[in-house]
């Protein structure tokens, strides 16, 4: 048998590409992007034709993997945790559509937000939809995860959710591939009006997807993700889900005393759960993300049996675990080595030196030196590290697309200037229902697209804007003469200061596109320029 | 046999070949591997590690627990001190001398050196100038491994075959440049060593 070195991310890519995948659909985001990314460097993955561009954002690629599936094909969708919120529209109502071909989404969730603004569970948005779910602990387990998903989703028409999260996605070990099997042909839904959501057909779809879900159940007491392991200690039961499994064996390297359930399929083994609360003196829950599985377990008012987790303290409410955590909630001392030492600083991530964005800012902030309260509304990306020093040059980060929409609401409001600052791909991402809001009611902002022809936050992903902003700006509606294009270059920063001073001025929607390519990406592709010209 | 080894540096200073080259040797011997990264934001210019764990036995945790690493490589002074948490009342702690300055704070060079050799197993390299002596700047790193080669759990040799299959592609040129670093950091630890007995 094969065996390959992978992320958590790769093994979910292998493991689909393995399982018959004929699409996935995604936008960056850490930590889901090498899931994409793998795919489209895969030789397999080209050979068999499976579809892997980048969708302009996260509604759109679920919308795509639905439509795959309709078609008879097995397709995923790709994202963070946060970009499930965008898809999240698509994503419930493909819960009452159902699936055809095996549909997929994988949602990476960022718990200790390493790259991310919030730290919220995905699992709960598998719940919402009522569709099951997996939750691979290693990466053997993502990458089974896909093959087990796709037959799971066809068996029962529905879409799957596979939740995992930072830790797992960026982590390499080993994995076993088995036998790729063929893609599916096309076939259509027999009932050709199952994915037509008219109220009387989404009354009898709710109808078939509540009638499913004691099957569900009944597949996760089955499941190879849930299983259950005796120990002599009863005084304490322990069930861990996904990645918390691993951090309770670090703790018991010759195995744990006491009874552990392993769970890694969703919704939760009913009688797995009731045979651990029945036979030990409390009960530890431990996952990684939010105490999703101690609520269910608890209840509102429950507290006739002890259950102990993040809710109680006895894992802390925030953050991802790790084995320390673990272990001192198991009650045990953690012997640590030496603290750090004083003299150690933080070293916040910055812009890198010869970033476009830093002349965008150095422009920017010396017009509005003179324009108090002047406020900049940021969007999501590079240009986000514009908050911190030397530069606090922004002044609000919320999701994605918000600059735009934010600074209308505060222009609204009689704020002058109001500032949006937002990438080129976010700005395709969802930025651009936003500029057609303030468009509709020539709302005074400027918007400036700081266009550096990438995603670069994610690591040089194509931006679904390449060589448009200016006919996308114009086509909305914004007047031709206040589409600026400048290169953000120090050589040019009186004259950029000045463009920007003018558009600040006028009294409607203008943007400026600051356009100056990525140095990370440039290196690259002047790297394998030479290369090819060898 | 188990080597729990933190990695540490910068974003963009390549820790991760470090850990491909120690990795590869791992995988070439048959042994379970895991290795959690750091990706995304993190890695513009701000602190970054990277937790590697070989063992003959199954590895249950991608990361690894406080006080339990072998081993600390660090391709930068600070950084080096930023996981002393982790490390092993008898593990190393192997580090690049030269500061990497991208904060207004960065604290007082001699007094980071200083707390680094004041640790009762460390060593504390000049990668930079090592590396320009017998390779070229950019094989630093390799420098750096070399020195922390004594203590992480593969003979030279298995460390010297994956350089070789991972430099490959570029070159016979790159694979002896940073084989000859590789040998440099060792020869320097070694010397370092035999002085620090005495000898
Ligand atoms: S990756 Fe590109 S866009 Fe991001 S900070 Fe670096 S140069 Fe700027």
């Amino acid at each position: 048998m094969k065996r390959m070195l992978l992320l958590g991310d790769e093994a979910i890519a292998q493991g689909a590409i393995d399982a018959g995948l004929s699409g996935v659909y995604a936008y960056p985001g850490t930590p889901s992007t090498e899931i994409t990314e793998y795919i489209q460097r895969s030789k397999a993955a080209r050979e068999r034709g499976v579809h892997s561009d980048w969708s302009a954002n996260e509604k759109t690629a679920m919308e795509a993997a639905l439509g795959m599936s309709y078609a008879g094909k097995r397709a995923m969708a790709c994202m963070k945790h946060v970009g499930l919120n965008v898809a999240a529209d698509g994503f419930i109502n493909a819960g009452i559509t159902g699936a055809n071909g095996g549909l997929i989404v994988v949602a990476a969730d960022d718990p200790s937000m390493h790259s991310s603004q919030n730290e919220q569970d995905s699992r709960f948005y598998g719940k919402f939809a009522l569709i099951p779910m997996i939750e691979p602990a290693d990466q053997q387990e993502a990458y089974h995860a896909m093959s087990y998903g796709f037959d799971l989703s066809e068996k029962f028409g529905t879409p799957v959710l596979v939740r995992i999260t930072t830790r797992l996605a960026h982590s390499r070990s080993g994995v076993e591939l088995r036998e790729p099997r063929d893609a599916n042909a096309l076939t259509l839904p027999q009932d050709k009006r199952q994915f037509v959501l008219l109220p009387s057909i989404a009354r009898r779809n709710y109808q078939s997807l509540l009638g499913k879900q004691a099957g569900f159940e009944e597949d996760s007491e089955q499941s190879p993700f849930n299983s259950y392991t005796e120990g002599p200690d009863r005084t304490l039961g322990i069930i861990a889900c996904g990645i918390a499994h691993n951090y309770l064996m670090e703790n018991f390297q010759d195995g744990c005393p006491h009874p552990v359930l392993k769970i890694g399929q969703y919704p939760a083994p009913r009688n797995m759960i009731r045979t651990i609360l029945k036979s030990c003196d409390k009960v530890l829950i431990l996952e990684d993300g939010a105490p999703f599985l101690e609520e269910q377990i608890r209840g509102l008012l429950d507290e006739s049996y002890a259950i102990l987790g993040r809710l109680d303290g006895t894992v802390p409410r925030a953050g991802e675990l790790n084995p320390n955590i673990v272990a001192t909630a198991l009650g045990r001392t953690v012997e640590t080595g030496k603290p750090k030492a004083e003299i150690v600083k933080p070293r916040p991530p910055e812009l890198c030196p010869g970033c476009p964005h830093i002349d965008s800012y150095n422009a920017l902030n010396e017009v509005l030196r003179e324009l108090e309260p002047g406020r900049v509304f940021s969007d999501i990306g590079c240009y986000t590290l514009g908050a911190l020093e030397p530069f606090n040059a922004i002044n609000t980060c919320v999701d994605m697309g918000a600059s735009i929409t934010m600074a209308k609401g505060a222009a609204d409001a009689g704020l002058f200037p109001a500032v949006a600052v937002i990438g080129d791909s976010t700005f395709t991402h969802s930025g651009m229902t936003g500029l057609l809001d303030a468009i509709i009611e020539n709302s005074p902002i400027t918007v400036m697209i700081v266009d550096n022809e990438t995603t670069g936050m994610t690591g040089g992903q194509t931006s679904s804007a390449r060589g448009k902003l200016e006919d996308i700006c114009i086509g909305l509606g914004v007047p031709k003469d206040h589409v600026r294009v400048v290169e953000p270059l120090k050589k040019n920063h009186d004259d950029n200061m000045r463009v920007i001073k003018e558009e600040l001025y006028y009294e409607g929607v203008s943007v400026i596109i600051e356009r100056r390519e990525c140095i990370q990406t440039l290196k690259i592709s002047k790297m394998l320029e030479k290369e090819a010209a060898k | 046999m188990k080597s729990d080894i933190i990695l540490a540096g910068v974003g963009g200073q390549g820790i991760l070949t470090i850990a491909t080259i120690i990795g590869h040797a791992a995988v070439e011997r048959g042994l379970y591997l895991k290795q959690a990264e750091v990706h995304g934001m993190s890695q513009r210019g701000g602190d970054v590690q990277s937790h590697l764990r070989i063992s003959d036995k199954v590895i249950h945790s991608d990361l690894i627990p406080e006080g339990k690493a072998d081993l600390i490589i660090s391709i930068e002074p600070m950084e080096a001190l930023r996981y002393t948490s982790f490390l092993a009342p008898d593990g190393w702690l192997i580090a690049n001398r030269k500061p990497f300055v991208n904060i207004p704070n960065y604290p007082d060079h001699e007094q980071v050196w200083a707390t680094i050799e004041a640790m009762p197993r460390s060593v504390l390299i000049d990668a930079d100038k090592l590396a320009r002596e017998v390779a070229t700047a950019r094989s630093m790193n390799i420098v750096i491994l070399g020195a922390a080669s004594g203590h992480v759990g593969m003979s030279t040799e298995e460390l010297e075959h994956s350089i070789t299959a991972i430099f490959q592609r570029k070159g016979d040129a790159v694979v002896q440049q940073n084989i000859a670093a590789l040998r440099a950091g060792r020869a320097y630890a070694d010397a370092k060593d035999l002085a620090a007995h005495g000898v």
